[in-house]
């Protein structure tokens, strides 16, 4: 049995962990309905005193006084290059994933160590390389440059990821499928991706995440409403002098909830362990 | 009608031979267990059969048809895996009934026949669970089950019952032999255990090193193996085995154990060796029992003083261990009193069922 000081001692430990993770944020939440005034008081103004919407009104140019910002391009550019960039990297990651689980072929262990070493090198260094190519075939400022960097980014991952856990199903199952009148396609569609979509689901939502937040890269290859990204679009409140902290904060609003809002709906599917109980284990 | 007929048939992974030409008729409903030990090849030969592993070379025919380069759906068969391989994402029901649905039967149709099947395998209360929510023997009839909905030419299993405690095996060797007498189907059954081999099978075939050793029913195999592979691998205990060599005595022919004994060997066997020969001499627990405790009187017997080294009370019967022409031998006393280890029992040998091998070849000289 836990004493009654230990349990205290874990939640309060618990509590300072989430704070320190959940205050920054609860902070930006804050802040994109401040008033511009408490942003800057001293001692800071912990609740806002009046609850507002014109950060996000002068945002998304409903304001007379503000110019707006191209939110909605931003967010189009986003939605295209990240959702396009999951599925492709999703998808690559099934097959490159069964694959490597599943068939025997030359090389195989070589490729995989080759797909898992590219993870080491952050993406970032690729940056000049990258910029230098794409500027040359005219990738930069498209949203196809930018899909295909996160591309590269994003299938070794969902390849190890989507490999583990089609490695976790046993062989037989789908060979049981195979006796039972199924095509091999089938016995894929109906049997083992069914258990693997916990995986896949997984793999997704990383993909996605990445993709969404990603800044470093995206800011070198954008350069216009044409394919800037949201993070990217971010650095339209600095200037030279001042930085319009209510409208990031409020623009920062805009990107976290979708991502909130679709790790809300894979969460269910994140369920683990699916595969108990089908053979002895 | 589907006999199923193996010529030639030839499995290498590579420059690797795990099957090396086997020829083998199965009749239409007959039981057969493949058995052997593991790396034997019994396993591959199955999962060719199922059309799960390439074949290298030779035919396989299933009904009349050549299936060589048939995938396993087309092949009208059903299997029962090691692990069961039940489908966790689905009910009992839809277990059972996947195959008739992947056929595209109608629901009335499957309905039936499912219902059918958890009767005959008394599943019909769990068919609302999942997998998870079985124990492994429940498992096991699901896995058996799922192949009975089919109504398949061929029944292929997998060490089925290997992964069950040892009564649960018991209660499940029955069902099958039951299932069998309900379900005429011809079954390939394959097993590292003889036990099941005995009891199951119509034909036993016993396979070695991707060879088989000899098939035949399992009193064929049992009283008259081929070889002293065999005869070590069928029957618990193992075959007792003593080296000796042929000799001439009195017109008789005799094996000479190394301690100088002198048995005179059965007349089939005997007219089969020739003097100097090197032998291997076997018998079985049953045929060796302390006096009074086993052999009825008119055998033809060789009577030996041993001393008893264990015993293994067993309930109905007791192995006694003993040695014997410089082997430790074990003997088998029926209607069992308490033995010491130590105590002096006179052991009667029935020379009838003495086993008579060519030790250079391992051969039975009667094979």
């Amino acid at each position: 049995m836990e004493r009654w000081w230990q349990r205290f001692l874990i939640r309060l430990g618990v509590f300072v962990t989430m704070a320190v993770i959940c205050l920054p944020g609860l902070w930006v939440v804050m802040t994109a309905f401040r008033d511009n005034v408490e942003v800057m008081a001293r001692p800071p103004v912990w609740i806002p005193a009046q609850w507002t919407l014109d950060n996000f009104r002068s945002l998304l140019g409903f304001s007379a006084t503000q110019q707006g910002i191209p939110v909605a391009r931003y967010f189009v550019n986003s939605i295209v290059i990240s959702v396009t960039s999951t599925v492709l990297a999703v998808l690559i990651g099934m097959m490159g994933g069964y694959a490597f689980a599943r068939y025997r072929f030359r090389f195989k262990k070589s490729a995989f160590l080759w797909l898992m070493l590219s993870r080491t090198v952050p993406g970032i260094s690729l940056s000049l390389p990258v910029f230098i190519i794409w500027s040359r075939i005219g990738l930069i400022d498209t949203h196809i440059g930018v899909i295909l960097v996160y591309l590269a980014l994003n299938i070794p991952f969902t390849i190890w990821l989507i490999d583990g856990f089609f490695r976790q199903i046993p062989l037989s199952l789908s060979e049981a499928a195979q006796v039972d009148g199924c095509t091999r396609w089938q016995a894929f569609w109906k049997i083992e991706f069914p258990l693997a979509k916990s995986g896949i689901a997984s793999a997704g939502i990383f993909a996605f995440l990445t993709s969404w937040n990603e800044f470093a890269l995206s800011s070198q290859l954008t350069r216009t409403t044409a394919s800037k990204t949201l993070p990217v679009g971010l650095m339209d409140f600095t200037a030279q002098f001042t930085v319009d902290w209510t409208g990031m904060c409020a623009m920062a609003v805009i990107i976290i909830v979708p991502a909130l809002v679709l790790t809300f709906i894979v969460q269910k599917h994140l369920i683990a362990g699916l595969t108990f109980g089908g053979v002895k284990g | 009608m589907a006999e199923v007929r193996l010529e030639k048939l030839v499995k290498n992974y590579g420059a690797v031979g795990v099957v090396h030409g086997i020829d083998l008729t199965i009749a239409h409903n007959e039981f057969v267990v493949l058995v052997g030990p593991s790396g034997c090849g019994k396993s591959t030969t199955l999962r060719m059969i199922a059309g799960l592993e390439e074949i290298t070379g030779g035919t396989i025919s299933i009904g009349g048809r050549v299936v060589n380069e048939l995938p396993p759906r087309a092949r009208n068969i059903s299997m029962v895996f090691q692990n069961y391989a039940l489908y966790p994402h689905m009910t009992v029901k839809e277990n059972l009934g996947f195959s008739l649905t992947i056929a595209k039967q109608k629901p009335a149709e499957i309905e039936k026949r499912v219902a059918e099947a958890a009767e005959i395998l008394g599943l019909t209360p769990l068919l609302a669970r999942t997998p998870a929510e079985l124990s492994g023997g429940q498992r096991q009839r699901v896995a058996m089950g799922r192949a009975i909905v089919r109504h398949p030419d061929v029944f292929l299993f997998d060490e089925p019952l290997s992964n069950l405690d040892a009564k649960l095996r018991g209660q499940m060797r029955v069902e099958i032999k039951k299932l069998h007498q309900k379900v005429k189907t011809t079954i390939v059954y394959v097993t590292h255990d003889q036990v099941e081999a005995m009891t199951l099978a119509d034909r036993i075939v016993i396979m070695r090193d991707g060879h088989i050793e000899q098939v035949g029913t399992p009193g064929d195999v049992f009283e008259r193996p081929v070889n002293l592979f065999v005869a070590s691998f069928i029957g618990s205990p193992p075959m007792n085995q003593i080296d000796a060599f042929a000799a001439s005595d009195q017109g008789r022919r005799v094996a000479v154990l190394a301690d100088g004994t002198r048995l005179a060997l059965p007349a089939p066997a005997a007219a089969r060796v020739s003097d100097g020969q090197a032998l291997v001499v076997g018998f079985r627990a049953e045929a060796f029992s302390p006096m009074g405790h086993g052999l009825s009187g008119d055998a033809e017997i060789a009577t030996v003083e041993r001393d008893v080294i264990l015993a293994e009370p067993l309930g109905t019967e007791t192995l006694i261990f003993t040695e014997f022409g410089g082997k430790e031998v074990q003997g088998k006393m029926m209607n069992p009193r308490p033995v010491r280890p130590g105590e002096r029992f006179s052991f009667n040998l029935d020379l009838s069922r003495l086993h008579v091998f060519d030790k250079a070849s391992g051969r039975s000289v009667l094979a």
